[in-house]
């Protein structure tokens, strides 16, 4: 496991990187794509067990992009992982490419499942848990969600449904970001008090700061607790982190980055050297 | 049918320890003995299929074989996007199971009923679509569909449905199996209506007309060169199936028909209307207003032949 300034500078990077591609391919999503980098970054470098020379191997544990509108962020992280050719980042959302706006179950190596419409990945992943419980094999599965995503009733089953199966494999995080498309998640739906609801539903569920990377390390990294309670991390996280003008502004939720904006944002991520 | 899936699905998972069962808080009893012997296997997934059908694709991306069991409307139309989503475009190998389909459970009222699911579902691209004709097509059904690399949904009646073969049949995705021969018009019955289609050709026997019948048990993929046959050799084809007129079996023969060249013989749609059939009523009672019977099913093709019976 790296240390936590190491994680904190890959996170930068690949924000760097989620702007451009943003810049470049004329994509919207990006405030929620930069508010789930650190959540990202935590995972692929700390717990999750998976190896870029061996993307299918059946024990290996699964991540679930659940927000797939953050698919850049997916994308990058791969891309530094190594599960492929940075370069193929290039042709993000471009005509014919292997990486559309939201993720195709293997559409480069790592993913592991085709999401964009919400709610779908945690019930995924329950799958995934009774199967790899089925085949006593060791696999883990780690879902990341949105705050908006919340609103959606399948998730909810899901919630009920894991408990009971004493489903402990499964860690949820929720980049809490208090946005969702068109307004104020709390606003829209009462979806406060978050972490209560899920504590309400029979998960171990903790709040941490979502950029605080030692903090979400710690969370992500704990082992159930042999209570069989499956675990939820409801990070508290900004819209547009890391880029001084986009934070907590959902304009960003749509809004495409100028060639001007995206070398501030460079610049503001310590990465001021500008692609080509 | 249902029993006979139960059966069926049991003696399968003793073979194959990649089945797993999971059934929306329905089948009470019924699945005892699959518990008993496969406990690690079966998964009431409580009052929640949108879930239990995500739940299915994750348990697929891992290398199982999922069948999901609910009444058909909940199996189906409930949870639409669970399926186009998770099941048709991860294109994993779950089995969708519909207990009760088309007018099975006819008293409970439309919330119960299923006339569109067939026409809903058979618009994803891999998805195959099974209507078995009669419990003995239950068992081949659940064996063919475990051997496509992709997801299937299987339409079952209830229970006590009229055994129209005398043995288990050979079955073939993609292939109608001929119940009875004739030459003068075909019959294509979808699922439970093979009966209704058989009774149908008794009665046009009885006004001098030989009707051939087939149990069109795969909707997707149609088995063309049965229809190409049967268009060619015979005065009209029928088709009749528990299914609304729209979107069922009727529309994709139709649908094949009229991208083929040349005269073609008259296609008669025997379905249920456009309609949600809101009275009490039982399954028989809903036929016979459907003109699903025999003898209505017998007389509309002689009419479309300018024949009266």
């Amino acid at each position: 496991m790296m240390n936590v300034p190491k994680l904190t500078a890959i996170a930068a990077r690949i924000r760097a990187r989620v702007v451009e591609m943003s810049h470049a391919a004329e994509t919207p999503h990006l405030g929620s794509s930069l508010s789930c980098v650190d959540l990202l970054v935590a995972t692929y470098w700390g717990p999750l067990r998976v190896d870029p020379a061996h993307p299918l191997d059946p024990n290996r544990d699964r991540f679930i992009l659940s927000k797939g509108h953050a698919a850049t962020a997916l994308y990058v992280t791969l891309a530094e992982k190594g599960f492929f050719d940075p370069a193929l980042l290039d042709t993000y959302d471009t005509d014919g490419s292997a990486l559309p706006e939201h993720p195709g179950l293997q559409c480069v190596p790592g993913v592991e499942a085709a999401t964009g419409s919400l709610g779908h990945g945690l019930p995924i992943a329950l799958g995934m848990a009774l199967a790899a419980r089925i085949q006593k094999r060791p696999a883990r599965q780690f879902v990341l969600m949105s705050d908006g995503e919340c609103e959606e009733g399948s998730v909810w089953e899901a919630a009920m449904f894991a408990p009971a199966q004493k489903l402990d494999s499964v860690v949820v995080m929720i980049d809490y970001n208090k946005w969702q498309a068109t307004g104020r998640s709390d606003e829209i739906m009462a979806l406060a008090p978050l972490a209560e609801k899920w504590r309400a539903f029979g998960w171990d569920a903790c709040e941490v700061d979502g950029h605080d990377m030692a903090a979400v390390l710690a969370a992500v990294s704990r082992e159930p607790d042999g209570s069989g309670r499956p675990r939820v991390i409801v990070a508290h996280t900004v819209k547009g982190k890391g880029v001084s003008f986009m934070e907590d502004d959902n304009n960003w939720h749509y809004r495409i980055p100028t060639a001007d904006e995206v070398r501030k944002a460079r610049v503001e991520l310590g990465q001021p050297e500008v692609r080509a | 049918m249902r029993n006979a899936f139960a059966a069926a699905i049991t003696e399968l998972a003793a073979q194959d320890e990649r089945i797993v069962l999971l059934s929306g808080d329905i089948g009470n009893r019924l699945f005892d003995k699959f518990r008993e012997r496969f406990p690690d296997r079966f998964y009431n997934c409580g009052v929640a299929e949108a879930n239990m059908t995500g739940m299915a694709a994750g348990l697929a991306l891992s290398g199982l074989r999922p069948f999901t069991y609910t009444i058909t409307p909940f199996a189906t139309t409930r949870v639409i996007e669970q399926i186009r989503v998770d099941i048709c475009y991860h294109n994993v190998p779950v089995v969708i199971v519909g207990t009760g389909s088309g007018l099975s459970y006819a008293s409970l009222g439309p919330t119960h009923h299923s006339c569109e699911d067939v026409g809903i579902l058979r618009c994803f691209p891999n998805l195959t679509v099974l209507c078995p004709a009669d419990s003995a097509e239950v068992g081949p059904a659940l064996e063919a569909a475990l051997t496509l690399p992709g997801p299937a949904y299987i339409r079952l009646g209830k229970k006590g449905e009229p055994v129209v073969h005398e043995s288990r049949p050979t079955f073939e995705i993609g292939k109608g199996i001929v119940m009875r021969e004739g030459t003068d018009v075909c019959l294509l019955g979808m699922g439970t209506l093979v009966s209704v289609a058989l009774a149908a050709a008794q009665e046009l026997e009885h006004q001098g007309l030989s009707a051939r019948v087939v149990s069109m048990h795969t909707v997707k993929p149609l088995d063309e060169s049965l229809l190409a046959d049967a268009f060619d050799r015979f005065q009209a084809v029928a088709v009749v199936e528990e299914h609304s007129v729209i979107g069922g079996l009727g529309s994709a023969v139709a649908e094949w028909l009229v991208r083929r060249d040349g005269l073609q013989p008259p296609l008669v749609a025997c379905g249920t209307p456009d309609a949600f059939i809101s009275e009490a009523g039982s399954q028989q009672w809903m036929r016979q207003q459907c003109g699903l019977t025999g003898p209505a099913v017998a007389a509309k093709i002689l009419a479309r032949l300018g024949k009266s019976p």
